[in-house]
């Protein structure tokens, strides 16, 4: 626990400049791909993700430059924003289930999307938000922290979602969670013990998509552009693709999909100028991912895990299939 | 109760007392499941009332008959097979200890949950099940799987039990051994509903049968009548089924 705290601390120091940004990235997509999970905890996939994490940094990047708002409030108003526009939209996603929502939330969310495109007031149109402002710097006394430095934000950046990932992780393991479970294995069972099936789908729908709307803030303050084309499909086949191949069944399952295809992405394809292939390659990753491993790489951590606890360990293991 | 063109029950009308077990019995296909999921709130009936405690019930959602205290099995094990035992029965406890958010980030929710966990604990002690509490559901045999959709609504604290066909699956051992924990359930004051092909346990139970055929009532009684009353015996040889 402490190794990855100092890890954690460190961890910016011994990298260039350019892979200091990716660390922040890294950072805000492991939110969006957490509050992702949440979402699934309940059954129900949606397409609509990325675009709901859009609406928070829209809504903070209009907040600040419009109305003067402080960045750390408007940030929280962008998840709040998230949220409520999910709350409307549940009433006629959750009249449907499985395919149909699948469908109905990725028609949804091409909707908001065109909105941001069609209206150049307050939008911008398909040009997006330029220039919006990044965190003010603070001085007090000697101290004087500077939040376009990548390092800076990463630390501002770590320190919220560690927050949300320790919130998360209380409502996942509280009976809030074992009920999120239960609708999503037999809602039948769970309706007849008087559990609100359509309660808890919009519950679980909100709470992920307020998630996703300040990870969306994080960043529109971070880079400081947005345009609509910054939450297009492409980005929901990449947080489709860390949770499929980290796997969904836990908590750090995830995580640890966006962590490694992070890393491949940005160490392996960058260097080797595949960048514009990134789509083609995830989906690749992906499939093969569901053909050889459909229980994600945390499948491969908890046989790990029984292993190192049923010690001493059988000889000759054969070899796990890996991407 | 109209699918379409076909009629699964058609004016049928019982009282059930409060306190007592009540059989509903009948040949296959007669409409018995149709009528339990009329009363929870699964189907919502096409013509008719279902009367709770003067309120008329037809129609609501099976979550808010559930508040009213009335609880279900179903006919099929429905359980969360993926979940513990333990965390089966939880879920039982849904409506007594209604879980936050805010209490489960403020701390709180360790008493709620040790609180939750002790009623479920007492429900499968009641049930035999306290030994496989942290076994998967899916992986107990079928009999334990049957009580354990027992022990979930059981940990609901229910008025009124309904019970499809609990004793399928059981040997003669373990139904012998469920009909006293039913005797047991009714004299601690739960009403229970009753819908079973077992004969000895039907007859063995019930204070009230009523039969129903072909989605029609048919005949009204106690045990003994039931099982002298020439419909009865008429709707069951004509389905090829032998009272006992
Ligand atoms: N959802 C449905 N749609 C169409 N028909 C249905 C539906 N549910 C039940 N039925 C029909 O209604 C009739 C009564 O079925 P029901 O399941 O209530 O019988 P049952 O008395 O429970 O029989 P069993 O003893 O086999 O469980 C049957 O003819 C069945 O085919
Ligand atoms: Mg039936």
């Amino acid at each position: 626990m402490i190794l990855i705290a100092v890890a954690l601390v460190v961890l910016p120091h011994g990298l260039s400049f350019s892979q200091q940004e990716i660390l922040v990235y890294l950072v805000i997509n492991i939110l969006l791909v957490v509050s992702y999970r949440l979402m699934t905890l309940t059954g129900e996939w949606s397409l609509g993700h990325v675009v709901i994490m859009g609406v928070g940094a829209y809504t903070s990047a209009l907040l600040t430059k419009r109305l003067g708002f402080y960045v750390p409030v408007s940030m929280i108003m962008g998840a709040l924003m998230a949220a409520f526009v999910a709350f409307l939209l549940s009433f006629p996603l959750f009249r449907m289930k499985g395919f149909y929502f699948l469908i109905g939330s990725f028609a949804s969310a091409e909707i908001i999307r065109l909105l941001w495109k069609r209206f150049r007031e307050p939008f911008g149109g398909p040009k997006g938000l330029k220039r919006i402002d990044g965190l003010p710097n603070i001085d007090i006394g000697p101290i004087h922290i500077d939040f376009f430095e990548p390092t800076a934000y990463y630390y501002f950046a770590l320190i919220v979602v560690l927050v949300c990932l320790w919130v998360l992780w209380r409502i996942e393991k509280s009976l809030v969670g074992l009920t999120f479970h239960a609708v999503h294995w037999q809602d039948k069972l769970a309706q007849a013990s008087g559990v609100d099936v359509r309660r808890y789908r919009t519950l679980a729908f909100v709470l992920a998509s307020g998630f996703a709307g300040l990870s969306g803030a994080l960043l529109a303050h971070y880079i400081g552009t947005i345009n609509p084309n910054s939450f297009d499909v492409e980005v929901m086949v990449f947080v489709l693709t860390w949770a499929i191949v980290g796997g969904t069944s836990t908590f750090y399952g995830p995580i640890l999909g966006c962590i490694v295809l992070t890393i491949l992405n940005e160490i392996v394809l960058r260097e080797l100028g595949f960048e514009q292939m990134r789509p083609l390659i995830y989906g690749a990753i992906m499939i093969v991912s569901i053909l050889f491993m459909p229980d994600g790489l945390e499948s491969l951590v908890k046989r790990a895990l029984a292993r190192w606890k049923s010690a001493p360990p059988p000889p000759n293991q054969p070899e796990e299939a890996k991407p | 109760m109209r699918f379409g063109g076909l009629t699964a029950v058609d004016k049928l009308n019982f009282n059930v007392q409060k306190g007592t077990i009540h059989g509903l019995i009948g040949p296959n296909g007669a409409g018995k499941t149709t009528t339990f999921n009329m009363i929870s709130g699964f189907y919502r009936p096409t013509e008719g009332e279902i009367v709770l405690r003067d309120e008329s019930i037809a129609g609501l959602q099976m979550h808010e008959v559930a508040h009213r205290g009335v609880v279900r099995t179903f006919q099929h094990s429905t359980l969360f097979a993926e979940m513990s035992v333990l965390e089966n029965v939880l879920v039982g406890t849904h409506m007594e200890f209604r879980p936050s958010i805010w209490s489960a980030l403020s701390g709180r929710d360790a008493q709620q949950r040790r609180g939750a966990e002790a009623k479920a604990q007492e429900a499968l002690d009641f049930f035999g099940l306290l030994g496989f509490q942290h076994n998967l559901a899916g992986d107990l045999p079928h009999g334990h799987q049957r009580a354990l959709g027992m022990a979930v609504a059981l940990a609901c604290r229910p008025d009124i039990m309904l019970l499809d066909e609990p004793f399928t699956g059981m040997n003669p051992e373990e139904t012998k051994h469920m009909m006293k924990l039913m005797g047991r359930l009714r004299d601690s004051g739960v009403t229970v509903l009753l819908v079973e092909h077992d004969m000895f346990a039907i007859m063995g139970l019930c204070d009230t049968i009523t039969c129903m055929s072909f989605g029609k009532f048919l005949a009204e009684g106690g045990p003994k009548e039931i099982r002298n009353h020439p419909d009865v015996i008429q709707a069951y040889l004509g389905g090829a089924r032998h009272v006992a």
